[in-house]
């Protein structure tokens, strides 16, 4: 893995939503890097800002009621967020690609999966209809998808959820992007088609060298695919660190309370789950102290008035919290 | 217990039952649109009036139609005249012929009009939102707010008043027929322009509008090439429905004397010549009167049937 920081470099990003109800405080100042050809997983509870933060990159947040108020996103030496929007939909499919949540909504209906795998083929190369035609083959071979010059000219509701992912899986291959960003690909899936999906992104991802952001709450998931993990909390990042480091050295309260909320198969069976008391707090309420205060195990009156900032505490490895996990005091 | 030969054959005819090519969008909506009976006699009922319009232009000529022979004036229907004779001695079956050309082109190209006013207005409304939206309905709801027959009348009256006739593909028109195409056009989109938005902010707020932009998909080609195909099934019922509205705008127009001119036939204005002799001459209306009514009613059930087939709730196969 290359080390330089250039590829994809998101900084202090913060998106709001004006609802009837007040400000929603979705992203509130998230930074990351991503390096070419590494894999970032994305965990943390639904609502703390996941999505939101990788939909304020792709620049797809609806405006209004979105706002993106500030930060910066750079991929290669330019600032998506200050891109015309012409320019942003030369970056969307063939610069950087998405998968989404539910592949049963996620391709249209009244369109054959064919014409939708070639759409965005002849939106962003000059290629002839017949060869999108056979390149679109060729990436339903690659997901694996049989009798694939058939299956072009089927409508999505003759394929099934996993198909549909595979489909979907194609489709953001087509233009090889160099940055794949996969929003819960396989949370809507069983976890047979699961396993599938994953091995087969690892697969694609090791022949197509592309980066990629995984987005996903399931943290047993993650030990296998990604390189480096970013754990969100309330529209903050909690924790940053190198996969192993993080399971192994956990510094963040709330990493900590998710892996212990995961099931295990080395644990006794007559042992119930672990469950974070409370539950995520009010994006409404413009944030002071730290997001997790109310529900941590290791409060301090600081965490109450001041939010950490996120700061290397080893190397390769960032956290957001005034207390030391291990020894339960002040840092 | 079944012989070997019977089971070598079964795989084979399940691997062709297998392969046969999957129905498409079309197939399906004609297999549900089939088993609506009147739907299929609406249909029937109109290609046979296509057909008596147009193919009836090939047995008797425009001339014969406009000709006008006063010692044979009120003619009941007779072998010579079988639909009977006007106030001037013009041949009603050879104008019903010509009259229904025009009604039916009429209908169709201000069902045209209204569609594609309709769909970009509402379009435009439902895709962009906010400002946009909020100018373009309040318009929208300012043209339902006129009634449209009334504003039918006015415009025919104020547009109408001195035309000449025009020729299209060789046959000479009065031109108040494409006044009373815009006419009738421009006040019925309102209604579709309504329903055209409603699907599309509907349709927009779903996963695949959001995948296609992340793809990278320029914003005209999600409008036309993702968010309209979805929402064509209305538009198609309204669209049929909208023919069957402007032949009858049309008849009601032409029959105030307000639409299209004389010599140029069409139903609606051949009533006109008839309301005075309602009860000396019934044959003057009994035919176009009919083949109004028979149209209306036909596209109308037509419609009706496309509603039902093009549902896309609508499971049965």
């Amino acid at each position: 893995m290359k080390t330089d920081h250039k590829f994809l470099e998101v900084k202090n990003l913060k998106t709001q939503f004006n609802t009837p109800e007040g400000t929603v405080y979705a992203v509130n100042g998230v930074t990351f890097n991503l390096s070419e050809g590494e894999t970032l997983a994305v965990v943390g509870e639904s609502g703390c800002g996941k999505s939101v933060t990788m939909m304020s990159i792709m620049r797809l947040i609806q405006i209004p009621p979105g706002k993106i108020v500030g930060g910066e996103v750079i991929y290669r030496d330019n600032d998506l967020l200050q891109l015309s929007e012409e320019a942003m939909e030369q970056i969307r499919g063939r610069e950087i690609a998405m998968i989404f949540q539910d592949p049963m909504t996620s391709l249209n209906p009244v369109l054959t999966v064919g014409r939708q795998l070639t759409e965005t083929l002849r939106t962003h190369t000059p290629m002839t209809p017949e060869q999108c035609r056979e390149r679109a083959q060729n990436l339903l071979e690659l997901v694996g998808i049989p009798d694939a010059k058939k299956r072009l000219d089927n409508y999505p509701h003759q394929f099934s959820g996993g198909m549909r992912q595979r489909v979907m899986i194609a489709m953001s291959l087509a233009c090889t992007p160099s940055l794949l960003i996969a929003d819960e690909p396989t949370t809507a899936l069983d976890v047979t088609i699961q396993a599938q999906i994953i091995e087969l992104v690892k697969e694609l991802k090791k022949s197509v060298g592309m980066a990629m952001i995984w987005i996903t709450h399931d943290l047993g998931v993650v030990a296998g695919l990604a390189d480096r993990v970013l754990v969100m909390y309330a529209g903050y990042v909690v924790e940053e660190a190198l996969v192993d480091e993080l399971y192994e050295n956990t510094l963040h309260p709330y990493t900590l309370a998710l892996l212990q909320a995961l099931p295990r198969a080395d644990r006794r069976r007559d042992q119930s789950l672990k469950s974070i008391k409370g539950s995520p707090p009010n994006l409404l309420v413009e944030p002071r102290g730290c997001p997790f205060a109310p529900r941590c195990e290791f409060v301090q009156e600081k965490c109450i008035t001041e939010n950490p900032a996120l700061l290397d505490i080893e190397t390769n490895h960032k956290v957001a919290c005034w207390v030391d996990v291990k020894t339960g005091a002040l840092r | 217990m079944s012989t070997p030969v019977q089971a070598s054959n079964q795989p084979a005819t399940m691997i062709a039952e297998i392969e046969a090519p999957p129905l498409s969008l079309g197939d399906l909506t004609w297999r549900r649109f089939k088993r609506h009976k009147m739907a299929i006699a609406g249909l029937v009922v109109l290609i046979l009036l296509v057909i008596y319009s147009f193919g009836g232009a090939f047995f008797v000529t425009e001339k014969y139609a406009n000709f006008t022979n006063t010692k044979e004036r009120l003619q009941p229907p007779s072998a010579a005249h079988p639909f009977g004779t006007d106030t001037i001695g013009r041949d009603l079956l050879a104008r019903t012929i010509y009259g229904g050309q025009i009604s039916i082109i009429i209908g169709i190209t201000a069902a045209f009009v209204e569609v594609m006013v309709g769909i970009l207005i509402g379009a435009l409304a439902g895709y962009f939102g906010g400002k946009v939206d909020a100018i373009l309905m309040r318009f929208t709801e300012a043209m339902l707010n006129l009634p449209q027959l009334l504003l039918l009348i006015v415009m025919a009256k104020f547009f109408s008043s001195d035309i000449k006739n025009i020729d299209i593909f060789g046959r000479e028109f009065s031109g108040s027929v494409v006044v009373i195409i815009f006419i009738i056009g421009l006040t019925s989109w309102p209604y579709l322009a309504r329903i055209v938005r409603a699907e599309f902010l509907s349709i927009k707020e779903r996963e695949f509008i959001l995948a296609a932009r992340a793809t990278g998909t320029p914003t005209w080609e999600i409008i036309f090439k993702h968010i309209l195909p979805n929402s064509i099934a209305p538009i198609v019922v309204s669209a049929t429905l909208g023919v069957a509205g402007a032949i009858s705008l049309e008849a009601y127009v032409s029959f105030l004397g307000l639409g299209v001119r004389a010599p140029t036939a069409t139903w609606g204005n051949m009533l006109e010549n008839a309301y005075r002799y309602i009860e000396s001459a019934y044959w003057m209306w009994l035919f176009p009167g009919l083949f109004i009514v028979l149209i209306v009613l036909s596209i109308n059930f037509l419609g009706d049937g496309l509603r039902d087939a093009l549902d896309p709730r609508s499971r049965t196969v």
